[in-house]
């Protein structure tokens, strides 16, 4: 008695502890969860906070004087000299007339300086398309030099290496406030390849390319990952080779990407003679990589698809093939689209295969065929983020911003394919 | 005719094939008294006819694109007079690339030797041959074997059965190509590995200390030595594993027990697809993000308390590698905690035990085997990463036990080596090989065990 009294006591002695021991472990896994969070936060504030700023440009808008003399044109109506004159030198006159104190050859220099690099090129463009605006005066929009836009988005921020002189600092402050030099959005980086200067540099190559990439895959892993799971599930009879079958697909799926990019390179380069850095072979490595990810989802999806539906069709006489065809694979097809296209999400933000076979090359053009050199959107982040300069980093951020619209949309439409089509049982 | 437009002519054909045999089928049939006197339905006889017409022509075209430039080059190679011709794989692909230059215009005619002038027009000829050769192959084929299915059209046949065998086989095919894959991948690696280990020891490489894999260009170079020693890439692969499974596997292991047995099915319903959502980013946003944001904060962190960090810490690599494994620990562990039956909780719970206590005694006792696995998996995971530490983490292989100094792994020096130029002959490409074939059977061997676990665990409670 007095035994069981004393157990009692030490119960409810210990309760406390016990309490206390249990708050301690719900509040770990509260701050488990918290932590893992916070850094998805972290993570999105930082890439929103570099790069937000890369989807505005800054434009020089200049009042240019078509000026034969200044460009050293001797005979402005010959369009075969247009190549030899100085198309920069109506740009600096003009930038001059927007500024004070402003003389001399380094001053002039310095002023060039604000512009991008192919504004002279645009000039010359623009001039042998209409050689009749030669000897007018034309207001033009062009592209500020780099080092211009990064002070004009983060002059104030210290963390921001301004490389500007003191003296273009006060010219650029000057035209801003003149509204010479603007702010607006960025289009350029959604409708030019790269560029070795940032401000021409856009993400159009890469998405073309990644688009590409992707129609090889989804065209190839759809269809045979869906007969793939379509055998396994319906047809395998219980055997050694089946068993091979599954235990290699259970592991292809956990394979280094990196290693189906030395099988690309291996085989489909080195072995068939295949170009480097086509979407094609891009999209046949990505397609190794993403089958077994979409057998899996495919077979689970089949095999959610309950008996009755198949001993019904059986029943009226359905054969094997008949049943799977027109009964089971319909039901299933909804979990088959929503897996396809989680896997082809994976695929979509997929790098380390494609910088062997050669997609990283520098690709200015947009590419137009699966046969043409390309690169994408991952590899082109990979890229931009290497480059010592500001005004790319901030281009690698933006790019990363639009990777990740497509793939929350892509998840988005999975989520919505599910929850739409897929029926409960 | 370009394959490009030989694939939607084919689709034409098969089309066709499909109307013919369609037409046929009932056009037997109406003398016999409709449909209902053929064995199987007309769909299912140009269903014949279409896969006739398309699999042969389809499988040619296939070979003829694959082997096509290989043989043509082997052609070239082979016309040209023997002082010009090439030694090395090396010189071969040098000459090569000169011969295809030439005929495409890249490269002015006067600049080479007549023969390669010669070679280059050969390549040009045999391209228009091949190319007009495998468009009349394959039309040929498509036409013959359509018409000869066409002409096999009869009402006593059973056309369905032999439809569904044909579809079973073309599924079985596909279903074999994980096998193909998994043969691809070793020998692919292997070969490569075999001629590594003809110009470098393998004993070296397994227990050599020293990477450094330079080839020389001259042999009186000095340091000329390349060694090849992975030794100090597996110890940085481990120390930047290790450093985010100290991050993932508790953070990912007790958010799945909260999220399991605390969390409202509102806040899961919530909080899941955000730790889902960490799963979906990229790694190359990951690599971005370790190498922009984390590196320098722990530099200055470092440097701050008077410690000396690298701009490349292997800490950076680790810390956003962890974060990146978080979801795979904490689903592959939800998934375990959930198969443990609720019999258990409630026995525990029963006998006045509290839920941390039926959490840690009874329930994580149980599903140790199966996180076990999980964690295995995610350690596979981390090993085999490359984006996050070919952006972040260093190329210098120092041999270090100091995560601030820089490290690097097996990845990154994969990804450097065949990044660029490559020559196949060259001790330094090849290592590349060898390297992947470590880390694919590391891997392969975690895998294997993971799952093996994880099924077996399976298995106990279903």
């Amino acid at each position: 008695m007095n035994n069981a009294m004393s157990q009692k006591e030490i119960v409810r002695k210990s309760l406390k502890r016990r309490y206390r021991k249990e708050q301690r472990f719900k509040f770990y896994g509260i701050l488990a969860i918290v932590i893992a969070l916070s850094a998805l936060v972290i993570l999105f504030a930082d890439i929103i906070g570099k790069g937000y700023t890369g989807f505005i440009k800054t434009t020089v808008t200049l009042e240019v004087q078509l000026d034969p003399e200044v460009m050293y044109l001797e005979d402005p109506t010959d369009a075969e000299a247009f190549s030899m004159a100085d198309f920069k030198a109506p740009l600096v006159v003009a930038l001059e007339n927007q500024v004070s104190d402003a003389t001399g050859k380094t001053a002039q220099r310095a002023l060039g300086q604000l512009l991008n690099t192919y504004a002279a090129n645009q000039l010359r463009d623009a001039v042998k398309a209409d050689p009749g605006i030669m000897g007018t005066t034309q207001t033009m929009t062009f592209l500020a030099h780099d080092d211009v836009s990064v002070y004009v988005k983060h002059g104030d921020d210290p963390t921001y290496t301004v490389k500007l002189s003191e003296q273009q600092q006060a010219w650029v402050d000057q035209l801003v406030e003149a509204g010479v030099i603007e702010n607006s959005f960025n289009d350029v980086f959604f409708s030019n390849g790269d560029s070795r200067e940032p401000a021409n540099a856009g993400v159009l190559g890469a998405i073309v390319g990644s688009l590409l990439t992707m129609l090889v895959t989804l065209l190839l892993s759809f269809p045979i990952g869906v007969a793939a799971a379509i055998y396994l599930e319906e047809f395998a009879p219980q055997n050694k080779l089946t068993d091979f079958i599954e235990v290699n697909i259970n592991n292809l799926a956990a394979v280094p990407s990196i290693i189906f990019g030395l099988l690309g390179l291996a085989v489909f380069i080195n072995l068939f003679g295949m170009p480097r850095s086509v979407p094609v072979v891009g999209g046949l490595v990505l397609t190794l990589m993403t089958l077994p990810t979409i057998i899996i989802s495919s077979r689970a999806a089949i095999k959610s698809v309950p008996p009755s539906i198949r001993e019904a069709a059986e029943g009226i006489g359905a054969s094997k093939m008949q049943v799977v065809l027109h009964h089971v694979l319909p039901l299933a097809l909804p979990g088959m689209l929503t897996g396809s296209i989680i896997g082809m999400a994976q695929a979509l933000g997929e790098t380390a295969p494609l910088l062997l076979i050669g997609m990283v090359a520098f690709i200015v053009d947009v590419p137009d065929g699966l046969f043409d050199s390309a690169t994408v959107l991952p590899v082109q982040i990979f890229l931009w983020a290497g480059s010592p300069e500001l005004a790319f980093i901030e281009r690698a951020s933006a790019a990363i911003m639009v990777l990740l619209a497509f793939l929350i949309s892509m998840n988005a439409i999975a989520i919505w394919l599910r929850r739409r089509l897929e029926r409960r049982w | 005719m370009q394959p490009a437009n030989l694939f939607p002519l084919l689709v034409v054909l098969i089309a066709i094939a499909f109307a013919l045999g369609y037409a046929r089928s009932r056009a037997l049939a109406t003398p016999l008294g409709g449909i209902r006197n053929l064995k199987s339905l007309p769909f299912y006889y140009a269903a014949r006819a279409a896969l006739w017409c398309g699999l042969p022509a389809l499988l040619i075209l296939l070979l003829w694109l694959g082997f096509e430039d290989k043989v043509i080059q082997l052609v070239v190679v082979g016309s040209l007079p023997a002082e010009l011709r090439p030694e090395s794989v090396g010189q071969a692909s040098l000459v090569l690339s000169q011969i295809s230059n030439v005929a495409s215009g890249a490269l002015s005619a006067e600049s080479v030797p007549a023969a390669i002038n010669d070679a280059a027009s050969l390549l040009v000829t045999l391209r228009d041959e091949s190319q007009m050769i495998m468009t009349l192959l394959v039309i040929c084929i498509a036409v013959l074997s359509a018409f000869i299915a066409w002409l096999r059209i009869a009402p006593h046949v059973n056309a369905r059965e032999k439809v569904e065998s044909i579809l079973r086989k073309i599924f079985f095919l596909c279903a074999g190509l994980a096998i193909v894959t998994t043969a691809g991948i070793i020998f692919s690696v292997i070969f490569e590995t075999i001629h590594f280990f003809q110009k470098v020891p393998m004993f070296e490489f397994l227990f050599g200390t020293s990477w450094s894999p330079q080839t020389a260009i001259r042999a009186d170079q000095v340091g000329a030595e390349g060694s090849f020693g992975m030794i100090p890439l597996f110890v940085g692969t481990l120390m930047i594993s290790a450093i985010a499974m100290l991050i993932a596997v508790p953070v990912g292991l007790m958010s799945a027990i909260y999220l399991s047995e605390y969390a409202s099915r509102r806040t899961r319903s919530i909080v899941k697809p955000m730790l889902e959502m960490l799963a979906g980013v990229p790694t190359v946003v990951y690599g971005f993000f370790a190498a922009l944001t984390v590196a320098p904060f722990i530099r200055d962190l470092a440097s701050s308390i008077g410690l000396s960090a690298s701009s490349e810490s292997a800490l950076a690599a680790g810390l956003v590698m962890g974060v990146m494994i978080i979801p795979f620990v904490s689903s592959l562990s939800d998934d375990v905690i959930n198969a443990v039956p609720q019999t258990m909780r409630d026995g525990s719970l029963a006998l006045g035990a509290t839920q941390s206590e039926t959490m840690t005694k009874v329930i994580f006792p149980a599903a140790l085997p199966g996180i076990m696995g999980g964690v295995l998996l995610a350690a596979s995971r981390a090993i085999g990463e490359t984006m996050i530490v070919v952006m972040a983490a260093g190329l210098a292989a120092n041999l270090t036990a100091n995560p601030l100094e820089t490290v690097t792994t097996v990845t990154v020096q994969i990804v450097t080596l065949l990044v660029g130029d490559q020559e196949f002959d060259s001790a330094k490409t090849l290592s590349a090989f060898a390297l992947g074939m470590m880390l694919f059977l590391v891997t392969l061997v975690l895998n294997v065990i993971a799952l093996h676990v994880v099924r077996k665990y399976r298995e106990q409670y279903e």
